[in-house]
């Protein structure tokens, strides 16, 4: 699915552009968005340093252990896989506090912790498990109760009541992570989405 | 009531997330100083183990961008979207919002900016941003960090998440706002 999407994103936008004559502006944009994916990635740097060690004391007191099993009710219907007192399971939860928050800040490193938690449950090292998928699509559909960029922009742009949105928000976020639920775990049943046998002997064999 | 308390907790979570684990870890005898920077160590590495993912997304999603597809695109769909009560305008900005978050405040702001923060259209294009995420970036920058090549059936659960989040705002503006 991915090589198809990122393979069109890249064909449709040429092709288009030969006829549209925005083909300079092609050149450049895929200049300026590699560049700008490194300054992302290096930005990144601190903010996980931070984080990352901030959840090493949190490990090693065994607090994430406690949170997780607080939450086990939870966590581990939507993670069956994954043992209830797995530190994967405290990285998730975390990460969901912080996307509840709006705190995308302390969002993303602490949901990349939770992903090499998971991927040490993982037998094939490139492939997602259903974990993996069902913790993604929680995240991107995130119930969100303060969408804080959103505020700022409508104050600066002289809204009367620039937080009138939050109530829609949860509404529409709340029907957005249900819906990830349901999909995740009705599209991990399908054929299409098997671990193919082949791909598991590919492993075996390197 | 409710805002405020919202945004008291937003301003404060995280100092209290920085005083608390590190008191817990205190009092349970921790070596916290050394185990901080045991955990902050792998922050460069997962940095830097993002870049080739990122740079494959961004640089993908940038040509489609630049490239004036996105009108095309936008000239097919909507007559369907139209069907649900979105606006044409508005539609730029949904179809962009999965794929570059810059690139859909962007557009909000335009919208913002045209029509007003209180009109209609201003109301919905904050909800539907507010209420989806920038689903490529999210998947590429996550699956990344662990070397995953074969994403399954993320891209699809979050994308009908993603029209399930718009489609939802967009019902919802109509009934409060329209």
């Amino acid at each position: 699915m991915i090589n198809v999407v990122w393979f069109l994103f890249i064909a449709v936008g040429i092709i288009v552009a030969a006829f549209t004559g925005n083909i300079e502006a092609v050149t450049d944009s895929a200049i300026s968005s590699a560049r700008l994916a490194v300054d992302l990635s290096l930005g990144l740097i601190g903010v996980m340093a931070l984080w990352l060690g901030i959840m090493k004391i949190a490990e090693v007191s065994g607090l994430i252990k406690a949170i997780s099993k607080a939450l086990r009710f939870v966590m581990v219907p939507l993670f069956p896989d994954v043992p209830a007192d797995h530190p994967a399971m405290g990285a998730i939860i975390m990460n969901m506090a912080a996307n509840v928050l709006g705190l995308g800040n302390a969002a993303t490193p602490l949901g990349l912790k939770a992903m090499q938690e998971l991927q040490e449950l993982n037998p094939n090292k490139d492939t997602a498990t259903n974990a993996m998928c069902t913790f993604l699509a929680i995240n991107t559909s995130s119930v969100t109760l303060i969408p804080a960029s959103i505020i700022a922009i409508r104050a600066s742009a002289g809204s009367a009541n620039p937080t009138e949105i939050i109530g829609p928000v949860i509404v529409a976020t709340v029907a957005s992570t249900t819906a990830a639920i349901i999909a995740v775990k009705l599209l991990q049943k399908l054929p299409a989405f098997q671990i193919k046998p082949q791909d598991l002997e590919e492993v075996k064999g390197q | 009531m409710f805002v405020e308390i919202m945004n008291a907790i937003s301003k404060y979570a995280i100092p209290f997330i920085l005083l608390a684990i590190p008191a817990y870890g205190f009092f349970k005898k921790v070596k916290v100083y050394e185990a901080f920077t045991d955990g902050a160590k792998e922050g460069f590495t997962t940095a830097v183990r993002i870049i080739p993912f990122l740079v494959a997304m961004l640089v993908s999603i940038g040509i489609f961008r630049a490239s004036g597809a996105m009108d095309i695109l936008v000239k097919a769909v909507s007559p369907i979207t139209g069907l649900i009560g979105m606006p044409g305008e508005v539609l730029p900005m949904a179809i962009m919002r999965p794929l570059s978050g810059g690139g859909a405040s962007g557009i909000m702001s335009e919208l913002i900016t045209t029509h007003g923060a209180d009109s209609l259209i201003g109301r919905m294009a904050s909800i539907m941003n507010g209420s989806t995420e920038t689903t490529f970036y999210v998947l590429a920058v996550y699956f990344g960090s662990v070397a995953i090549k074969k994403t399954r059936h993320a891209l699809p659960a979050g994308l009908i998440a993603d029209a399930v989040g718009l489609v939802t705002a967009v019902l919802v503006a109509n009934l409060m706002f329209g």
